[in-house]
């Protein structure tokens, strides 16, 4: 770190030789973009991109070794079989839920990006406040306070049980639905904003002309605003899935054994197991299942707008 | 009944909204009225019953009561500020260069922006602790802001370059016929105009870090430096002292009374400005 603090002092001072130039050209010289860049990307270099090629190495040292006497790296790859192996369900599982999270989360955001995009009127900002407002309460606390709500004692197993859907002896803590609710719920602001950013966009006369062409609001809709929303819809669902997918808070805390997911492997594997391959194994999967999953998806809806 | 029934057809797309708002506001109203509960043990503050639910003020009165809590909430706030300005200040010339610039590795540098915000945190919090573990850096608040540091980078340049893209730029160009210099042009004209932006980013990155808690806990290792997520989640196995739902309420209406003061003062200033033109 000390060995970047000069180039982040010595930018805004670089910035101040600029100089006066017929404004026709604005020309600058050559150097000055790099010199911003610096700092930041060194920044990045360092503890982002160099980290995770450790990971990937760290994935393929010999198995046989511990903290105590070391590793050796040894192109291992079987630890990646082994993984597989031990941890294919809960790594398919958290696919699996991050998957349904999404889907559930573009139903409930879009309608609610909708009303404060299109119908929103004097209560626009109000209504977007209210959608970061989560956000103003620790995440953990958030999640604990799913954890009440569904508690074997609360309201909404009270009221399941007295409508006879939950059996006597019912639960819905320690079950998928607790898991993927917690999960909905902490990720719906992240589909909202960028659909609201796309949905804001729109030209409202565009709606009007399209009401005017296409006889009706559910076809208007379909052919008009939804493939306009598109870039929202694409950015939104990628903020859902990649978080969720990674994601072990909820399912450590809403969940049980039956509901764990690949997060939670890996946290114990890394900080409790202590068994390195195994876990840097884990990471190096999901990331690149991820980066993988993201491409396809970006290839075949993407406009230039995402990224 | 007619005149209902067209109200509806009109509004029920706002009315869902604010049903799914007032979905979004249960967890939170839930955290408020626990803040009030007496649990009979440490480890039923998160069970919803009001047959057993006794009102105090003790949570309120004593909410530094619990051993280490506003100590890790004290340091959640240093690292939540060291972090926001040193990830503003990066973050901020990376933009300038990406919007006003035009020069070689411009898309693989936005590449690079990216890939942290499609990376999952745990993956982040794994390849840091394989690093720091590799250097035998000792973890504790240095490893943090490190790693808050480098997730907050890519949120404000994304923050920052969306004001920069919409600024004219003419509005430089205007400057200097005006016999401004470039730096002058730059301090009077250009900041004063993405300041809001970068304030955003700013506030952006504090509320991350301020929030982290899956690449934290990577990053702390066996450190007593614990940051209010690390706290709650380290009382997880003692039970959660009940004071943590106060300061959760206190959060949020601290917050949200800064955001709806904002809200009112831009409101003001553009009514104003709409009664003099």
């Amino acid at each position: 770190m000390a060995a970047l603090l000069p180039t982040a002092s010595g930018t805004p001072a670089a910035a101040t030789e600029i100089p006066v130039e017929p404004p026709a050209g604005m020309r600058r010289r050559r150097w000055i973009p790099y010199a911003l860049l610096a700092p930041g990307l060194l920044w990045l270099g360092v503890f982002f991109v160099f980290p995770v090629f450790q990971l990937a190495m760290a994935s393929l040292w010999d198995p046989s070794g511990s903290i105590e006497t070391g590793y050796t790296f040894a192109w291992s790859f079987s630890n990646y079989a082994d993984a597989w192996e031990m941890f294919h369900v809960q790594f398919l599982r958290s696919l699996w839920y991050a998957l349904i999270t999404t889907v559930i989360c573009v139903a409930l955001g879009y309608p609610l990006a909708y009303a404060i995009a299109i119908k929103g009127g004097r209560w626009k900002n109000l209504m977007l406040v209210g959608v970061i407002a989560p956000f103003f309460t620790s995440y953990l606390v958030r999640t604990y306070s799913w954890k009440a709500i569904l508690s074997d004692s609360g309201p909404v197993v009270d009221f399941l049980k007295w409508l006879h859907i939950l059996p006597p002896d019912g639960r819905l803590l320690a079950t998928e639905f607790a898991v993927i609710a917690g999960l909905v719920y902490n990720f719906l602001p992240f589909m909202v904003l960028p659909l609201y950013a796309s949905l804001d966009k729109l030209d409202v006369r565009l709606l009007e002309a399209a009401r005017d062409l296409y006889h009706g609001p559910v076809r208007s809709f379909f052919r008009v605003t939804l493939p306009l929303s598109m870039p929202g819809v694409l950015a939104g669902t990628l903020l859902t899935f990649i978080p969720a997918a990674g994601d072990y808070v909820n399912a450590q805390l809403l969940g049980g054994p039956n509901t764990q997911m690949i997060g939670s492997v890996i946290q114990s594997r890394f900080l409790v197991v202590n068994d390195y391959p195994i876990a840097s194994a884990l990471s190096v999967m999901l990331m690149l299942t991820i980066l993988v999953l993201v491409m396809i998806y970006v290839r075949v809806f993407g406009t230039e707008e995402v990224v | 009944m007619r005149t209902f029934w067209r109200w509806l057809a009109e509004k029920w797309v706002l009315l869902l909204g604010f049903v799914l708002l007032g979905y979004l506001f249960v967890p939170i109203a839930v955290v408020m009225l626990l803040s009030f509960n007496q649990p009979a043990s440490r480890n039923t503050t998160y069970v919803l019953d009001f047959e057993t639910f006794s009102f105090t003020w003790h949570n309120w009165t004593d909410i530094c009561g619990a051993a280490g809590i506003c100590e890790s909430l004290t340091r959640s706030i240093y690292v939540g500020l060291s972090a926001t300005l040193i990830a503003t200040i990066l973050g901020t010339l990376i933009s300038f260069a990406l919007v006003r610039y035009r020069f070689f590795g411009r898309g693989s540098t936005n590449t690079l922006i990216f890939l942290p915000m499609a990376t999952p945190e745990i993956v982040m919090g794994t390849s840091l602790l394989t690093l720091f573990l590799g250097l035998q850096i000792p973890m504790g608040f240095l490893t943090i802001l490190i790693a808050h540091v480098m997730f907050c980078i890519s949120f404000v340049v994304v923050t920052v370059k969306a004001r920069l893209a919409g600024l004219d730029p003419r509005l430089q160009e205007a400057a200097m016929d005006l016999y401004a210099t470039p730096w002058q042009a730059f301090c009077l004209v250009i900041l004063p105009l993405v300041l809001p932006g970068i304030v955003a980013a700013a506030l952006l990155a504090f509320s991350l870090s301020f929030d982290d808690f899956i690449i934290t806990n990577f990053v702390t290792g066996t450190s007593d430096y614990t940051t209010f997520p690390m706290f709650i989640w380290g009382s997880n196995l003692r039970g959660i002292p009940p004071q943590v739902n106060a300061i959760a309420t206190a959060m949020f209406l601290i917050s949200f009374a800064f955001v709806i003061a904002g809200q009112l003062r831009t409101r003001r200033r553009s009514a104003r400005r709409a009664a003099t033109s």
